[in-house]
């Protein structure tokens, strides 16, 4: 094979190999042509969203880490710090659902481990067909499984998360996870190797072929028929490595024995050393002799691109490394000696005596060529309108009914139930208690967090439906009383080289920016997922959004259920103009993805989203639910059955499943009501068996929760 | 009370376990690897994965060199409880009767469960009372208790079962609604439920915090 058919066949186009010839000065070698094509993926090297991520803002308020580092991280008070980021695993788990979505649970877990954050919690954003396919079954299934494979296993609470079914999503699913992990400030470690002479020691599980070609094999081009083909790029899980690894590694930070740390992820130890020896300015020497091999004749190319998990990389003092072997052996963690940092600016790769692979570290991690995308509006909707489950003039109580059974609404209870909650004894709310989850902290405040993301309502306006996505996020955290410190997101989206697709991107990123800005929240780190389309065309634009957020008194956690009969029943809104545009009953009517969602005044959104959170805090609101998916009647069906308690109400010709930012559903006591001022409207009033909307509906809360609960289960057998 | 919390590589709710015990006296982890108690009262051997469970549940970590100091200081009476993981390794020790099989789902599952107190007269139970009802989570793919019928009916007929799932509780499928059961003895109590899990009002529950506290 010639050497320009094989940069083809790693994913570089002409342009790009003469460009790495020219950088090098000569024609690029086995070894520095795979580490070049990884380097330069998409997935390591932003190439097609780089400029657009340098858009959103990164700075301000309790940001103690920004993009760059392997996590981010915010301060949460009594000297600690938040360390979170999300991730995605598409196409991982497209083509094995189980090992793909546990290593990309393994993965984010190391982010957060490697600058010395002890992970406390893992939230999953999945994205399937529709459950009636036997394929978004079999990949639900066996994700759902893998996240608690992974999790449990290692003792890690799943707290969150959400599950959309959309056909889009058949070919290519989705698995987005997030960890958050919490460390003193002061304890913070970074990536940046330094100190020439210094020792680099690889350390965790053997080096073997699997995930070799991973980030730029699979999650830098599209999905097509020969994935099963692709199954041995999918890497495999074992937790209880990884379990050894981070106790090793925390140990190894606890008694200060690094000077760096770096997780390998995508591109393996290529993509650690190089960005190791970027963010220090320096050069980075490895023997891959040295590495230790699951398979004896590995090439020194295939032992620098593989990815094979649970293996972290750190720089080390010379008189330290006997220490730092000896923490490993005591966890039965291997560990060796495989480099070391030099002066030179080059990563150099040697087998032994032999240089074989010779490059400049500035060209592989700072060099990569960025594309500006050519961005073209589509003039009718790219995606085909859903296929209608419910006929369109269903009275108002089977509407409901509907909703509540239906794939996206239903009771999530099939899916976390699988997931260890409770682990590590800070879970104050748990899924399906609040709208976000709480997580107590040691100096008796607490943190909440949420993931969140609504890839149709994106795919009918980009640009709204990523605003939304930041404001929904925000919008849990003030029902439990929290406001949010910084933001994750991972914008999983179709081919950017292609017009409509690179449309979908600008316009989103303009939003979750415009949103970010608004609300005064910083994006702390993220990962974009591109290329997310298989044979039927590309998945709905889904960027989805994690965010941290912190309350002073856990014991004031808002809840979602009716809790108190007599209680008044209020919305409180601000900006607030529902529509079916793009709404759940649209998707179950079978209507066009078509249509202007509303719009949202931030500035005003942001100051409702204070007040509801002032509420919760003070302990005046004794329930408080984003109104989202479904619109007021789900959300009052989801109070009730919450809190085992029904309600009549009169919304006075409020539309009943319309969608849109800008309103809270809470309870609480009459007289406490006037503290909302005009904001808060009283419809209704706890009490009795059944959920009564005046002139509309009368729905026993048992029978709201039964089909609430058994939705799920049944679309799925 | 000095508490000693077993931690094998792999353990998931040692410093749970751990927080736990120091509510009601002192706490310290034993690590596998030294066959060394350190003089505590009693042991906890905590959930979790021990040595990731690849073989067996429990079947690897009953031969570490910390199981044998706590096989000698069990056999003389001292007070061992082992939680979910705990439970299976006492199982596969020999130190309690039975097997925890797969759940009938065949899925891990976390939920929230009521247990109800069947002996109330050994040492970790001597905080509750006989028909008490307790609330605590429970989180596992193997904790389906097993024995043949002769021996649950001794165990039974002895007062060993300790802990029974409340009606509609029992989502693991386990024999006779068995959640925890003890030695003849009673010093040695194993459940698959987690009490360290249930001791803190914010967290959901105290009911776990009247087991562990029984013997201090």
């Amino acid at each position: 094979m010639t050497t320009l058919a094989r940069h083809r066949e790693l994913g570089l186009t002409d342009s790009e190999y003469e460009l790495i010839v020219d950088k090098l000065g000569r024609e690029a070698n086995e070894v520095e042509l795979a580490v070049f094509s990884l380097m330069w993926s998409e997935h390591c090297g932003y190439k097609h969203s780089r400029r657009l991520l340098r858009t959103l803002p990164t700075e301000g308020g309790r940001l103690v880490l920004g993009p760059g580092e392997n996590a981010g991280a915010v301060d949460v008070g009594g000297g600690m710090a938040a360390a979170f980021k999300v991730e995605s695993h598409n196409h991982p788990s497209a083509v094995e659902p189980f090992q793909g979505a546990a290593t990309g649970v393994g993965g984010i877990l190391r982010d957060v481990f490697a600058i010395g954050a002890r992970p406390v919690a893992i939230l999953d954003s999945l994205r399937f067909g529709e459950p009636s396919s036997p394929r978004s079954r079999y990949l639900l299934e066996h994700a759902v499984a893998g996240i608690g494979h992974y999790g449990n296993s290692i003792g890690v609470a799943t707290v969150g998360g959400e599950i959309y079914f959309e056909g889009p999503y058949e070919q290519n699913c989705l698995v987005n996870a997030m960890c958050v992990g919490l460390i003193e400030t002061r304890k913070l470690i970074r990536s940046a190797a330094a100190g020439v002479g210094n020792v680099v020691v690889l350390f965790g599980a053997r080096t073997g072929r699997d995930g070799i070609g991973g980030a730029s094999v699979l999650a830098s081009a599209e999905l097509g028929d020969e994935d099963a083909a692709k199954r041995p790029t999918v890497q495999i899980g074992d937790p209880f490595e990884e379990s050894k690894l981070l106790e090793c590694s925390l140990e190894l930070l606890d008694r200060g024995l690094l000077v760096a740390l770096q997780d390998l992820g995508a591109a393996g130890l290529t993509s650690s050393s190089a960005e190791m020896a970027a963010k220090g300015g320096v050069g980075i020497d490895l023997d891959v002799r040295r590495v230790p091999l699951r398979e004896a004749d590995m090439e020194p190319f295939e032992i620098m691109i593989s990815e094979s998990q649970e293996r972290m990389l750190c720089v080390v003092e010379p008189d330290r490394v006997d220490d730092v072997l000896a923490v490993c052996g005591k966890w039965e963690v291997n560990a060796t000696a495989v480099g070391e940092v030099t002066g030179s600016g080059r990563l150099r790769v040697f087998d032994g005596g032999a240089l074989v692979g010779d490059l400049p570290v500035t060209a592989l991690v700072d060099e990569c060529p960025a594309y500006d995308l050519e961005p073209l509006e589509p003039s009718r909707p790219l995606y085909p309108a859903p296929s209608p489950t419910i006929s369109s003039d269903l009275a108002a109580d089977d509407t409901l009914l509907s909703l509540l059974a239906s794939a996206n609404l239903a009771s999530r209870r099939w899916a976390f139930e699988q997931y260890d909650c409770v682990v590590g004894s800070r879970t104050v709310r748990r899924p399906e208690q609040a709208d976000a989850a709480v997580l107590k902290l040691e100096h008796g405040g607490a943190i909440a967090v949420s993931i969140d993301g609504n890839g149709r309502r994106v795919a009918v306006d980009p640009y709204r439906g990523a605003v939304e996505a930041v404001l929904e996020c925000s919008a849990n955290l003030a029902c439990v009383g929290a406001e949010p410190l910084g933001l994750t997101n991972c914008l999983n989206f179709g081919n950017p080289e292609k017009p409509h697709i690179a449309w979908q991107l600008t316009r989103a990123i303009a939003g979750l920016g415009d949103a970010c800005r608004a609300l005064g929240v910083p994006v702390v780190g993220g990962n974009v997922s591109l290329y997310n389309e298989g044979g039927e065309g590309p998945i709905y634009p889904t960027p989805v959004v994690g965010m941290v957020g912190e309350l002073p008194d856990p014991a004031r956690a808002g809840r979602l259920g009716f809790s108190v009969e007599g209680d008044a029943v209020a919305l409180i809104t601000a900006s607030w103009a529902p529509s079916e545009v793009g709404s759940e009953l649209a998707k179950l009517r079978g209507d066009a993805l078509e249509g202007a969602l509303p719009a949202a005044e931030l500035g005003s959104l942001k100051a409702l989203h204070a007040a509801v959170r002032q509420g919760v805090r003070s302990g005046v609101l004794r329930s408080a639910h984003d109104v989202a998916e479904g619109g007021v009647a789900v959300a009052l069906a989801e109070c009730c059955i919450a809190g085992g308690l029904g309600a009549h109400v009169d919304l006075a010709g409020l539309p009943l499943f319309a969608e849109g930012p800008g309103a809270f559903l809470v309870s609480a006591p009459h007289a406490a009501m006037s503290a909302f001022g005009a904001a808060a409207r009283v419809i209704g009033e706890v009490g009795g068996t059944a959920l009564a909307v005046r002139g509309e509906l009368d729905v026993p809360v048992h029978e709201l929760a039964r089909v609430h609960a058994d939705g799920l289960a049944d679309l799925l057998h | 009370m000095k508490f000693g919390v077993v931690q094998f590589p792999g353990s998931c709710d040692e410093r749970d376990a751990l927080l736990a015990a120091r509510l009601v006296g002192d706490a310290e982890l034993l690590w596998h690897a030294d066959p060394d108690l350190k003089g505590v009262d009693a042991v906890i051997i905590p959930g979790g994965f021990s040595y990731g469970d690849y073989l067996r549940v429990g079947a690897i970590a009953r031969f570490s060199p910390v199981m044998v100091e706590v096989d000698r200081f069990a056999r003389h009476g001292g007070l061992v409880l082992g939680i979910c993981n705990g439970f299976q390794v006492l199982c596969e020790a020999g130190l309690l009767s039975g097997a925890l099989l797969p759940n009938t789902s065949l899925r891990f599952v976390c939920r929230q469960v009521d247990v109800e107190v069947v002996n109330a007269s050994i040492p970790w139970t001597a905080g509750v009372e006989r028909g008490d009802v307790l609330s605590i989570p429970a989180k596992h793919t193997t904790g389906r208790y097993w024995a043949p019928d002769p021996v649950l009916d001794e165990l039974e007929a002895n007062g060993q079962v300790v802990v029974r799932y409340a009606p509609g509780h029992n989502f693991n499928g386990s024999a006779r609604d068995i959640a925890g059961v003890c030695n003849a003895a009673g010093n040695v109590m194993g459940l698959m439920p987690h009490p360290e899990h249930a001791v803190d009002v914010l967290t959901g529950s105290v009911d776990g915090l009247r087991l562990i506290g029984s013997p201090a």
